[in-house]
């Protein structure tokens, strides 16, 4: 029988709040070290933590996406550990009552392998409040640590997962749907080289129908390839051990991504020992159903059920609903852009599939970013689905529009692109051609039908490329054929 | 519930507290002291009664979300022992 892997995910995600979750600091990323890092965040004697009602919020809009029980009553607890980075010498966490119970989330795991596109359901066991711990600098102190507490107190949502993740491609599908999640509903910006998105990997290994192995704990993952790449490594790891003989102890490893391996960071044994106890600096924290009402009027329309909605009322496949969907950015572009031209919301995708996010692409550049409105886009396409002008012609009005501005209107009528469709100009400029190349029209009309391109390729240079290529094609069919 | 000169050590340990033998077994004596008024307590029958996570039946009171504390850094640092570039100098620590 093969072995089954068992993998759990916790996320650290970084809230979205300007002040820390327990003092009125700024939480703004880049600031010269130390400089908002006030008397709460430093520990100094006599200073009393008070909630921040933004991180709090933020929490309550996650549960309320993920289908999750948010607790009418939760309490921080302090957990017990030494290190520089937190001068307290205990993080405020939240410990048996957290903020988030039992929800889930449904992702979808591309095709790899064996294995075929699918959609899963992971469950997730909770999520609470916690604070940030600062940074340790090891390096150039002439054998001291500096240490830098302006990260110190940052709020943190910690995500926990359910042990239902089954393989590396999952647990990324996992990451990445939380990831667009905590965008989308704007609870976390995401940036992960900042460190604003964090994982850990619990991976064990057993045989399916016996319990489940002993688990190991890849700590701070902050990109979705280390991930896949630990989570890949330990359970080979694992599984090799155990097929030598050998036994899992439970221990905490690190990833180093440039040997691609996962190495010991402590055992079980040496395990701190944290010693959770209530902050009695803190009172319970109670949530009101009317509190959790209002902020359930803030939640935006969620990707799920906007992917459905563009299947079914506006006709996409669910392949361009997933793209569409895969940031808010992106969604409401499409939509902002959908309502310019209604009808044409497979124009509209196309176009943001195809060129928009190529170009965006070649300058590097994110959504946010882009140089056109979908106000000018929706000008353009509206342009094209009213047969102004052809697609060879749209892509030179796009073109001109993300490098220069302007409005497809205005571009159209600088650049002269506008088709004719005036059927007395064409039918004059086919009657030329015809007449000017009696050989061909013979060839034609003896069956040689390949000739007719060449009268096409004639028919457009004449009507210099304006000539609408349908019109254009049925008026030279009909005269050929005499 | 009964507490050995080991558990004392640990927690010790763990409180970063250095004690000697003498010190660890007085504290020892006084926590099972302690112990002794707990088991008292949990002799009461509390069925039915919600713990209690504070002294106090309040609940939390919340600030907005703003920025209220600026930068008072070099305050800060003038009673720190050891700083240099705008970080605190602590001994070498690695894991």
């Amino acid at each position: 029988m093969t072995w089954e892997i068992v993998i759990g995910l916790e996320v650290h995600t970084q809230l979205s709040t300007h002040s820390k979750i327990f003092s009125g600091a700024s939480t703004a990323f880049g600031a010269e070290p130390n400089t908002q890092a006030c008397a709460v965040d430093l520990a100094l004697p006599g200073v009393l933590p008070v909630l921040n009602k933004g991180a709090v919020e933020r929490a309550i809009k996650f549960g309320l996406a993920t289908g999750s029980a948010i607790a009418p009553r939760s309490v921080f607890a302090r957990k017990n550990y030494f290190y520089p980075d937190l001068p307290k010498g205990y993080q405020i966490s939240q410990f048996d009552l957290p903020v988030v119970g039992n929800g889930q989330l449904t992702i979808h795991v591309p095709a790899s392998g064996k294995t075929e596109a699918h959609e899963k359901v992971v469950r997730i066991t909770r999520a609470h409040l916690e604070e940030d711990a600062g940074k340790s600098l090891h390096e150039d102190f002439h054998g001291m640590t500096g240490i830098d507490l302006n990260r110190a107190g940052t709020p943190l949502l910690e995500i926990v997962s359910e042990p239902d993740i089954r393989n590396a491609a999952e647990a990324v599908a996992y990451a990445k749907a939380l990831h667009t999640l905590v965008r989308w509903i704007g609870i976390c910006d995401g940036n992960m080289q900042e460190g604003s998105f964090r994982c850990d990997a619990n991976v064990s290994v057993h045989k399916p129908g016996t319990p489940f192995g002993t688990r190991r704990e890849i700590k701070n993952l902050n990109s979705f390839r280390f991930l896949e790449q630990a989570i890949n490594y330990e359970a080979h790891w694992q599984i090799e051990t155990l097929e030598n003989g050998g036994t899992i102890q439970q221990a905490t490893v690190l990833f180093d991504p440039d040997k691609g391996e996962t190495r010991m960071m402590r055992t079980k044994e040496e395990a701190h020992d944290y010693r959770y106890f209530p902050d009695p600096d803190l009172l319970p924290l109670e949530i009101s159903p009317q509190w959790i009402e209002e902020v359930r009027t803030t939640l935006p329309e969620l990707p799920q059920a906007k992917q459905a909605r563009y299947v079914n009322e506006l006709g996409l496949s669910a392949y361009d609903a997933g793209i569409l969907t895969a940031s808010r950015e992106m969604a409401d572009f499409f939509e902002a852009t959908q309502r310019v031209v209604p009808k044409d919301a497979k124009l509209c995708a196309n176009w943001l599939i195809g060129e928009v996010s190529a170009q965006l692409n070649r300058d590097g550049l994110e959504m946010a970013q882009c140089p056109i409105t979908a106000q000018q886009l929706g000008g353009m396409l509206k342009r094209i689905a009213d047969s102004t002008i052809s697609n060879a012609g749209a892509k030179d009005v796009f073109r001109t529009m993300w490098a220069e501005g302007g409005d497809a209107d205005a571009i159209i009528e600088a650049k002269g692109l506008k088709q004719v469709s005036d059927a007395g100009a064409l039918e004059k400029i086919v009657d030329e051609i015809i007449a000017a190349n009696p050989a061909q029209v013979a060839e034609y009309r003896g069956g040689k039908e390949k000739v007719f391109g060449f009268f096409v390729g004639l028919a457009m240079k004449a009507s210099k490329g304006k000539a609408n290529p349908a019109q254009m094609n049925e008026i030279l069919k009909r005269k050929l054929a005499g | 519930m009964s507490l050995t000169l080991e558990d004392v050590k640990k927690v010790a340990r763990l409180a970063r507290l250095a004690m000697t033998e003498q010190e660890a077994q007085a504290a020892h004596a006084q926590l099972a002291n302690i112990f002794g008024l707990i088991e008292e307590m949990q002799a009461v029958d509390t069925s039915g009664i919600a713990p209690m996570s504070h002294a106090q039946d309040v609940t939390q009171r919340l600030r907005e979300d703003k920025v209220t504390e600026g930068n008072q850094r070099e305050k800060f640092q003038a009673i720190a022992p050891q700083v240099q570039a705008g970080l605190y100098l602590v001994p070498q620590v690695i894991e």
